[in-house]
């Protein structure tokens, strides 16, 4: 098939039949900020950082195919606002302690605060009350930090393919549960796997902790999109 | 008329405390207290999280020294994941020890330098305007540029070893999560000036001869100043040396006597009580051998120094040597001697530095040990202050759900009110007039004590003094700040 021609922010791109505005854009070496978004897993579209404009229309990146000739509005003022409302959202509607977080450093939702330099909350905190689960032999399940991203729900799943990770509740008690059964009988792997998995600390994996050193974790010397976008 | 004074903040300590002074209508005291007023509660939240985030998470307790409760905790972790306190890696147990004695090195350099040397310098009456850090950048500035550049060098240790200069990630359960590479190690031995270790080794030795001259032109205030008999309590290395990372427990009376005979601390329960009383937030630890009433005792420093029988570092063994033979090998008693032992154990700290740093183990690869898990630990480790207890038991699913610490200046509780009770007593009982400087004397006896009253926050600067007027009734008749 041939390639689709689309402009990002005016910028002639190109793109293969089927890919997304995200995964096109990367390969124009266009960040478009994603945080529910994880390459290899089907798209869920949750959190909608990625959200960009076609048309006139705000859509997520991550679920929306290229077209030809698609006019798409990435890095505009309005844009770059409403991601970092919804950053600064999913902020006061957690409980986030970056401060003893082991995942702080390798955390993509703190590395998206630092890039939109979330400085201070303009929404009131909720400080919902949530629970965590230490119960399971491998894993932690650290609701309070928790975006319901549902990248372990599409994730991780036993070798026969059945989910480990499910949702229940509706709105704003979404929360994350697991098979207990089916938990117990992760391997380290898995457990390694689903905490790599988890954009934020709320999968931990069991009797380890902070064991990269400060200067070495993910995002210490390169702030999140850096990889993508070319100078 | 009865008044009462009150002191709030007390300044140029870590935190924030108050004193309050009652007095009668001949100006007599009455009574004084030294109060924390701040609340922590890290004993409470820290209930419910994963074990293996107590380091990390309880050194938020403190600003000033965080590196003592992040391995404090990450000693009784180390026993909780069955390594034990002796089962460390090298590489793992001299990088932990490089880690505190930067700390010690920075925060007795900051407290001499930046807190306590306005008063020896100016005069404890002096006019506050000058007496104060910005005072001393003016009048000595070398003084204040060694001050400064001492605190970086072991701000920039904690850097290397802990991975942040303030509330890192070094210690882990088990070991530590990197090692020191040579670049780093050279940084600190190779260093241009003054930036390197001989000059900071130089300069801490002009700091204890500093202190020496001015203790030679100054012996009655520094001898006699709020010096009272106490017990002294420490950890020392099994042969007595002087160890601030770790050792068994020993306590000394007044006279030298061992009251507590190098007992390994996991057992602090059985020596250790703590007394709750109404009026302060902290607690009043004693030896459970001695009661509540006789069994207060003294850390820190000149506890340190009252019960060690040697230091295991040449320069600071020639101070040690002096500074027991002025006691004739008996316990110090002086609360202002505990300047002159803290900064032997400056010295101490920049000597332990080079060693270690000249160690080649520090660029070994073996980092974390394993062992059998067991159910609750205990690490102790001597502080910049004095002797901090952490205790922690966990459930059966890796939680918390039992903190106790014994933070070092919780331990000087009783020393401190000691200390406020003395000056309140000789300087100010009686007299016509309370002048500021009388006042300033209070917080001079507290600052020998080096307190960390929140282990957070710091106030610097002018002193915002409060003196409320009460009459025979307790109503307020005058209240003057400034």
């Amino acid at each position: 098939m041939s390639t689709i021609n689309f402009t990002i922010d005016g910028k002639a791109c190109k793109a293969k039949p089927g890919q997304t505005i995200v995964e096109a854009a990367k390969d124009n070496g266009i960040y478009i900020p994603t945080l529910c978004h994880f390459e290899g897993l089907k798209p869920a579209g949750t959190c909608r950082i990625c959200t960009v404009k076609v048309g006139g229309r705000n859509m997520a990146a991550c679920t929306t195919p290229v077209t030809e000739g698609m006019v798409v509005e990435n890095k505009t003022a309005d844009l770059e606002d409403y991601r970092k409302a919804i950053i600064e959202m999913l902020f006061v509607e957690g409980n986030h302690m970056c401060p003893t977080c082991e995942k702080s450093g390798n955390c993509e939702l703190q590395a998206l605060g630092y890039r939109y330099m979330m400085m201070a909350p303009r929404f009131p905190f909720l400080f919902p009350r949530r629970t965590l689960d230490a119960s399971l032999p491998k894993i932690v399940i650290e609701r309070n930090r928790c975006v319901q991203c549902l990248r372990c729900v599409r994730g991780i799943t036993t070798a026969d393919g059945k989910r480990i990770f499910g949702v229940v509740n509706r709105g704003g008690h979404v929360e994350i549960t697991v098979d207990k059964d089916l938990a117990a009988s992760m391997t380290d792997e898995m457990a390694q796997k689903a905490m790599d998995l988890c954009p934020v600390g709320a999968i931990l994996k069991k009797e380890v902790g902070f064991a990269i050193p400060i200067g070495k974790r993910k995002f210490d010397s390169k702030p999140i999109g850096s990889e993508i976008e070319k100078a | 008329m009865a008044r009462k004074i009150t002191i709030e903040p007390v300044t140029r300590v870590e935190g924030h405390g108050k004193v309050t002074i009652q007095l009668d209508p001949q100006n007599n005291v009455l009574d004084s207290r030294f109060h924390i007023v701040e609340f922590r509660g890290f004993e409470r939240f820290v209930q419910g999280r994963p074990y293996w985030e107590a380091p990390v998470l309880v050194q938020r307790l403190c600003g000033i020294c965080p590196v003592s409760h992040h391995l404090a905790a990450a000693k009784a972790m180390d026993v909780i994941v069955g390594v034990g306190p002796d089962g460390l890696t090298p590489t793992a147990e001299k990088m932990r020890r490089l880690m505190h004695y930067g700390q010690m090195f920075q925060s007795h350099a900051l407290h001499f330098f930046h807190l306590v040397s306005p008063d020896l310098l100016f005069g404890v009456d002096a006019d506050p305007a000058i007496r104060n850090v910005i005072g001393v950048a003016m009048k000595f500035p070398d003084l204040a540029v060694q001050g400064v550049m001492m605190r970086k060098f072991g701000q920039e240790i904690i850097r290397v070893t802990a991975g942040k200069k303030i509330h890192g990630t070094g210690a882990i359960p088990g070991g530590i999560n990197k090692n020191l590479s040579v670049q780093e190690r050279d940084e600190f031995l190779k260093g241009a000036d003054p930036m390197n270790i001989k000059k900071m080794i130089e300069w801490a030795q002009a700091a204890v001869n500093l202190f020496k001259d001015y203790h030679k032109k100054n012996k009655d205030f520094i001898d006699s100043f709020a010096a009272f008999p106490s017990n002294h309590l420490s950890l020392v290395r099994k042969d007595g040396a002087l160890d601030l990372y770790h050792g068994v427990l020993r306590a000394v009376d007044a006279d030298g006597k061992k009251i507590l005979n190098d007992v390994d601390y996991q057992d602090y329960l059985k020596y250790v009580g703590e007394e709750v009383r109404s009026w302060s937030y902290m607690k009043f630890p004693y030896l459970k051998s001695l009661g509540k009433k006789d069994g207060w005792y003294r850390v820190g420093p000149l506890a340190r120094l009252n019960t060690a029988d040697f230091i295991p570092t040449p320069l600071a063994q020639k101070e040690f040597e002096e500074f027991k033979a002025y006691t004739n090998g008996k316990p110090n008693n002086m609360s202002m001697h505990m300047h002159w032992a803290r900064l032997i154990e400056l010295l101490h700290s920049a000597e332990m530095i080079e060693q270690l740093l000249n160690d080649p183990d520090l660029q070994g690869d073996k980092l974390v040990a394993k062992g059998t898990k067991v159910k609750e630990g205990v690490g102790l480790i001597e502080a910049p202050r004095g002797t901090l207890f952490h205790h922690y038991r966990i459930n059966d699913n890796d939680q918390i759900e039992m903190a106790n610490l014994i933070v070092s200046t919780t331990n000087n509780n009783e020393p401190m009110n000691r200390a406020v009770n003395w000056v309140a007593v000789n300087q100010i009982s009686g007299k016509k007039e309370i002048t500021e400087g009388m006042l300033n004397a209070v917080e001079v006896a507290i600052r020998a004590y080096d307190p960390c009253l929140s282990c957070a926050t710091h106030a610097i600067g002018k002193m915002p003094l409060e003196v409320t007027l009460v009459d025979a009734e307790g109503n307020v008749v005058d209240q003057k700040r400034k």
